[in-house]
């Protein structure tokens, strides 16, 4: 119609490079992956509901399938016997693909210091960020989410910084 | 502290019979005890130790009897729930059971190595796994007993005349609440048969209590059934209460009543809102889970915590209400009684709600209390068993309210009778808050609770009664003690032995979820793939407490 008579400015180009573009967009496209198990589960129900609605930060996407996401929140407590279904779940993810430790349990056990509970999920799979609490309040949660936002834009995440890293699991 | 029965193990089979016979059919626990670092010297290392309920609900008895082999006979063939509570004894002391229909490992992963309870095995000793248990074998077995295959005289099993197709249901899935595993096996959409594996979630709640003082321990019980951690906090402190012999204050009781009343509400809307979005209803989610979040505002400013709050110590609580909790308490009320209203509005008359869950996941009376199961899925089935009624205690007596029952014990009756609790719940509440007693919320004990703060910084008594009790931890006489209250999903109940330090010798939860759970592989046997779903929503199982 109009647009017809309207000179666009077609001779206008954006000069960036290439990975902050991507960087800008990847930053509020996160698919999360919840690898709830425990109480912290519970808050992060918080975080997806109405109070704190975590699709005000471009995360709401929440998939359960590990090949659909690309952020894995692990929230709550990670026991021996779980640690093989978090490292598939975790090699299921494609690249790139970044580790939120929500909580103390996933972090370093937290206060189960004992036979069954994995003294944090980076003894098995590599983790970007970790968020303290028992449980973390929602806007810690969302502070990590912001954090690795940011991350994201400024392009801080290197695709070879776990290339170090040797899972527990893997020395049989 | 509970009485004791004491049997010789010879006769112990024949007693749990005779028992049975005159009625306790109910069978909330067994465990065992360890007594090879115990203060006093036992008969025998070992004991184990049957908690049955009557079936009048009044009454319940503990039997023990001491073991000189580790070898025991099941009893899983009168009571179907002792079919999981073995196998749990087993695992974390290697007891074995003769007879027992699939005596293997429940909590602890295949490759664990020793029993993780006795005294013997140190606490922090951790075991990697390094692949899953495929279940294949127990889920021939059950194949087997369906008659499903059949087995071969080279010992395979036979082909199968249906085309099954074998799945997992969990332990990463959305509806699995994260760890709890089902293996079914399916013609078509139909699951013929199911194995449960759980122990997921074990995080070896009842080792730690073993090293930790009593009140130490309340930060470990808020994480059982996390949906309503003030209700755990409430039925072990009451446990080690009773084997104390103190009385709270009335003012105390009134409190505990309501927060339990207000636990179960904040238990029940997240159970509802969960099986609803089970069933594709995202909507009701945000009614029924916006006043939970009312409830956590209001439950931070009393506690100081969202979830986790332990509020509670032994002898009372940590402080008292705070001025104006009666007028916020009012206004989380009215958003509650709203969050339930728009979602009846919406579930009430639908049809698609009553197709999916009328007739759907059920079971019998029989069954229900076969398996032990207690609370409101036991209610479902129209069974009026509830402690507040049966064996009231913090004056629950006094207050009027009803018991909400179902008839037919499907997913329905289920979610509908959680719905009626809420509404009886707040009819408690309201009483509660009319006439709340006056008075000191802790008991005025210095061997039980910290003196006032005052008094540590200014006398030297004050400041070595807060030492002691905070070091030492509160002395509870040497003893065995069974203790539980109506908490949100059934009868909790925390067996402790106490060697008379300020440490628990042994701490053994009850869980309602536990029987729960060992029920639902029986329940959604020939069900649809998509009513399991529903069915384990409804059961409301919470793996912190099922797995400890």
């Amino acid at each position: 119609m109009e647009l017809n008579n309207v000179a666009l400015p077609l001779d206008i180009a954006i000069t960036t490079k290439l990975d902050e573009a991507i960087g800008w967009a990847r930053e509020s496209s996160l698919w999360p992956m919840i690898f709830g198990t425990a109480c912290c589960a519970i808050e992060f129900m918080s975080v997806a509901a109405s109070k704190y609605d975590i699709s005000r930060f471009g995360a709401e996407v929440v998939r359960f399938s590990p090949r659909q996401a690309d952020l894995l929140i692990v929230a709550g407590t990670i026991t021996y016997k779980q640690g093989p279904i978090l490292k598939q779940i975790y090699e299921q993810m494609s690249e790139p693909k970044w580790v939120v430790s929500m909580g103390a349990c996933a972090c370093s056990g937290g206060f189960y210091d004992n036979y069954t509970t994995m003294q944090g999920i980076d003894e098995i799979i590599p983790v970007d960020l970790y968020v303290g609490g028992c449980p973390p309040r929602p806007e810690a949660l969302l502070d990590a989410l912001l954090r690795l936002q940011k991350d994201l834009r400024t392009n801080k995440y290197n695709p070879d910084r776990h290339k170090d890293f040797k899972s527990k699991l893997d020395n049989v | 502290m509970s009485e004791i029965l004491t049997v010789p193990h010879a006769k112990l089979h024949a007693f749990i019979q005779n028992k049975y016979a005159d009625g306790f059919i109910y069978l909330l626990d067994i465990t065992a005890i360890d007594y090879s670092e115990y203060i006093k010297n036992q008969e025998e290392e070992f004991a184990l130790v049957y908690i049955i309920r009557h079936q009048n609900f009044k009454e319940h008895i503990v039997i023990k009897t001491y073991l000189n082999t580790l070898l025991s006979d099941s009893v899983s063939y009168l009571f179907k729930g002792a079919n999981w509570l073995e196998r749990e004894v087993f695992d974390q002391y290697g007891i074995v059971f003769k007879n027992h229909p699939n005596l293997r490992r429940i909590l602890n992963h295949k490759e664990f190595v020793g029993h993780p309870l006795r005294k013997s095995y140190p606490i922090t000793k951790g075991q990697f796994l390094y692949e899953t248990d495929d279940l294949m074998d127990e889920m021939n077995n059950r194949l087997l007993s369906k008659d499903v295959v059949c087995k071969l005289e080279s010992g395979n099993f036979s082909e199968c005349n249906k085309d099954l197709m074998f799945l997992n249901l969990g332990p990463s899935h959305p509806a699995s609440h994260g760890t709890i595993r089902t293996y079914v096996a399916l013609d078509g959409e139909t699951i013929e048969c199911a194995v449960s594996e759980i122990g997921y979630l074990h995080r070896g709640f009842e080792k730690s209590c073993e090293n930790h003082t009593y009140n130490q321990i309340v930060p470990y019980t808020d994480r059982l059934n996390y949906c309503s951690a003030i209700s755990n906090n409430i039925a072990f402190v009451k446990t080690v209460e009773d084997m104390l012999g103190v009385e709270i204050s009335k003012r105390a009781q009134a409190i505990r009543v309501m927060l339990l009343e207000l636990s179960r509400i904040e238990d029940h809307v997240v159970c509802l809102a969960a099986v609803l979005v089970d069933m594709g209803g995202l909507t009701n989610y945000w009614y029924m889970y916006n006043p939970r979040e009312d409830i956590y505002d209001l439950l931070s400013k009393l506690t100081g915590a969202r979830l986790t709050n332990s509020y509670m110590r032994v002898g009372g609580m940590t402080n008292d209400l705070y001025e104006g909790f009666e007028d916020d308490l009012k206004e989380v009320i009215k958003k509650v009684q709203y969050g339930v209203q728009e979602t009846l509005s919406l579930i009430k008359h639908n049809r698609i709600f009553h197709e999916r869950t009328q007739n759907v996941g059920v079971i019998s009376a029989e069954d229900a209390l076969s398996y032990a199961m207690t609370g409101p899925n036991l209610r479902a089935c129209g069974v009026t068993f509830d402690m507040r009624k049966d064996a009231p205690y913090y004056g629950y007596e006094k207050y009027a309210f009803d018991v909400v029952v179902g008839s037919v014990g499907d997913v329905y009756d289920r979610v509908m009778v959680r719905f009626g609790e809420i509404d009886e719940s707040i009819k408690i509440i309201e009483q509660v808050m009319q006439n709340l007693p006056e008075g000191e919320v802790n008991i005025q004990d210095a061997s039980i609770t910290l003196p006032k703060k005052e008094a540590v910084y200014t006398t030297i008594e004050g400041a070595m009664n807060q030492f002691k009790l905070v070091f030492e931890g509160v002395k509870v006489p040497m003893g065995e003690h069974y203790g539980s209250i109506e908490a949100t999903n059934g009868e909790l109940g925390f067996f402790i032995v106490s060697d008379g330090s300020g440490t628990p010798y042994k701490v053994k939860v009850k869980a309602p979820s536990f029987t729960a759970m060992s029920a639902y592989p029986e329940m959604i046997e020939g069900a649809q793939l998509a009513d399991a779903i529903l069915t384990l929503g409804s059961l409301n199982i919470i793996a912190g407490e099922m797995d400890r």
